[in-house]
């Protein structure tokens, strides 16, 4: 009842809605950003999935699985596991070496060295197949010599494996240099100060340390080798049964009007590319909680 | 960092990576600058000022650069609902972002023709109501690319959105801006480098794109022709000069750009004050 008493004002009362509205868009933005956010990723990714699982049992289980049955399926299927097995070990070899020489040394050329490793995602997989069939291919440098002994690169299978090697060549090194320069070199020095030894340094200090970011890079690196078209494209010739890995065994059956047997094909990678998102996806979150 | 010299493995690390880059990359790739040699000034013009040679490059530019800019705009929008708001579904949304880089370019190149195939589920319906027609049309190159581009840009806006200060906002408005004039002013100045940076890595990887492309396009010769097949329809001519010279016009336009991409991401770093 005292008249010249302030009015009571909740200073938390006027900031929420003040701070609210300069943070926060109104609900009608929100909600149509979202929705043009969710039919755009519906439209170009799930759409395109979903379409896959719809093409390749579009004729039912049955002929979903003779197709997948085919010799020439399995041996596409074959070659494809061939050639990841082959090349992402040794990129991953050279990602380590390469990660190891760049982060925990000084030496001249360092930057350029880092700049090469990353050269092969800027060339297109066309030119990276048509480089390997300057170097190998029957008019090709090496083309005379390879054909003296009856050797064959290009329209074989080593062909398809150097193709692979370049195109899947940058991604163990580029996840693992940027997670190295970044714990520094202490740990390991204090284990070398301790007497072990420089291969017990690196399985007992280094590894436990970048092991999610080697896995995340050897995911990514399989994923593209197992999947890799216009690079294996131009040195494989095409040839069923023999040279055709998974994705150019689709290219073949998709252009013979093998509907069924073309997403039967691609359903193994559309379930290899769900697979590889999944453990992404968990690898970012032990990264994040690490 | 100064060299340590406890840290053990310099040599054989550093010689392994050399020799390996050099067998894997370096070596190869440098057959296509020495195979160019072998072309004089005249035929390189020759075979690069060929009508055929230029409406590919047109195509691909023409296409790479309508796709980059749609995925602009649309990755831009994928990225701020990511980071701004919550709502049901948002982990799977935010997992299915990287499908194009995990989904074989083959595989996406099949889909998308089936779709937009004048018979096809979109395809149909687009020539029934808007007499649109999607594929063997520099339009259906556009949406394949569009697939591809996804990634790139919001995985480049994503981040910065995700360390932008609040605070910066909240200044805006306690000096009266209103919320779109604190998004053209505060927000999209600083969310513009990144997203220039997706941009031309979406463009640099859709000029070279090949997988995605080729099904969809049709490949009609003055149409829808890309320049990554004609170079493969030249080898399977064994044309390997004019595969060679257009190939390498190619990659110098590759390095250029990736050179700006690289330019572009020390000044964004030298004007936020990384540097």
């Amino acid at each position: 009842m005292n008249a010249i008493a302030p009015p009571l004002i909740n200073i938390k009362n006027i900031e929420k809605p003040y701070r609210q509205q300069a943070l926060q868009d109104p609900d009608w933005v929100r909600w149509s950003l979202i929705a043009i956010a969710v039919g755009f990723i519906f439209l170009f990714i799930c759409l395109p999935l979903g379409l896959v699982i719809f093409q390749a049992f579009s004729k039912g289980i049955a002929a979903y699985w003779s197709a997948l049955s085919q010799p020439d399926t399995l041996s596409a299927l074959k070659l494809t596991l061939l050639t990841a097995l082959i090349t992402v070990p040794l990129n991953t070899v050279f990602g380590v070496s390469a990660a190891w020489a760049i982060t925990r040394f000084d030496f001249k050329g360092k930057s350029i060295l880092t700049t090469l490793i990353d050269l092969p995602f800027s060339v297109s997989p066309v030119i990276s197949g048509l480089i390997f069939v300057l170097l190998f291919g029957a008019q090709g440098w090496f083309g005379g010599l390879l054909l003296e002994h009856d050797i064959k690169v290009i329209f074989a299978v080593p062909g398809i494996i150097l193709a692979t090697l370049f195109v899947t060549f940058p991604f163990v090194a580029r996840q693992l240099i940027p997670l190295m320069q970044e714990m520094g070199n202490q740990e390991e020095e204090a284990a070398l100060s301790l007497g072990a030894g420089g291969w017990k340094t690196f399985w007992a200090v280094t590894l436990p340390n970048i092991k999610w970011a080697l896995l995340y890079g050897v995911l990514l690196c399989n994923a593209r080798a197992m999947g890799e078209f216009g690079a294996v494209s131009v040195v494989s010739g095409h040839i069923r049964g023999v040279t055709n890995t998974l994705p150019l065994h689709v290219e073949v059956s998709y252009n013979d009007y093998d509907i069924i047997g073309a997403f039967a094909g691609a359903s193994i990678l559309a379930a290899l590319a769900i697979v590889t998102l999944i453990l992404k996806t968990a690898l970012e979150w032990k990264q994040a909680n690490r | 960092m100064a060299q340590s010299s406890v840290m053990p493995g310099f040599r054989p690390t550093l010689g392994f990576a050399a020799i390996y880059l050099s067998l894997v990359v370096l070596i190869p790739l440098s057959t296509l600058v020495f195979e160019s040699f072998k072309l004089s000034w005249d035929d390189y013009l020759h075979i690069i000022t060929n009508r055929r040679v230029l409406s590919t490059f047109r195509v691909s530019f023409s296409t790479a650069l309508a796709a980059a800019s749609i995925a602009s705009v649309f990755g831009c929008i994928v990225a701020w609902v990511l980071v701004r708001y919550s709502f049901a579904g948002k982990r799977v949304l935010h997992a299915l972002i990287d499908l194009p880089f995990a989904l074989p370019t083959a595989v996406a190149g099949i889909v998308l023709a089936t779709i937009f195939q004048p018979s096809g589920f979109l395809g149909k319906l687009l020539i029934d109501t808007f007499n649109l027609q999607v594929a063997y049309k520099p339009l259906g190159i556009v949406m394949a690319l569009i697939f591809i581009s996804i990634p790139f840009v919001v995985r480049t806006v994503e981040p910065v959105l995700l360390e932008f200060e609040p605070a910066m906002e909240e200044a805006g408005a306690s000096l009266g801006a209103s919320r779109r004039q604190i998004f053209t002013k505060i927000i999209f100045p600083n969310i513009l480098p990144a997203l220039l940076t997706g941009f031309a890595l979406a463009f640099a990887r859709g000029v070279g794109e090949y997988g995605s492309v080729i099904f969809i396009a049709g490949n009609i010769p003055y149409v829808s022709e890309i320049v990554p097949l004609l170079i493969v329809t030249k080898l399977e001519q064994f044309d390997v000069e004019g595969a060679t010279a257009i190939a390498l016009t190619m990659l110098i336009i590759s390095f250029v750009l990736l050179l700006l991409i690289n330019l572009l991401q020390l000044w964004v770093r030298k004007r936020s004050g990384q540097l």
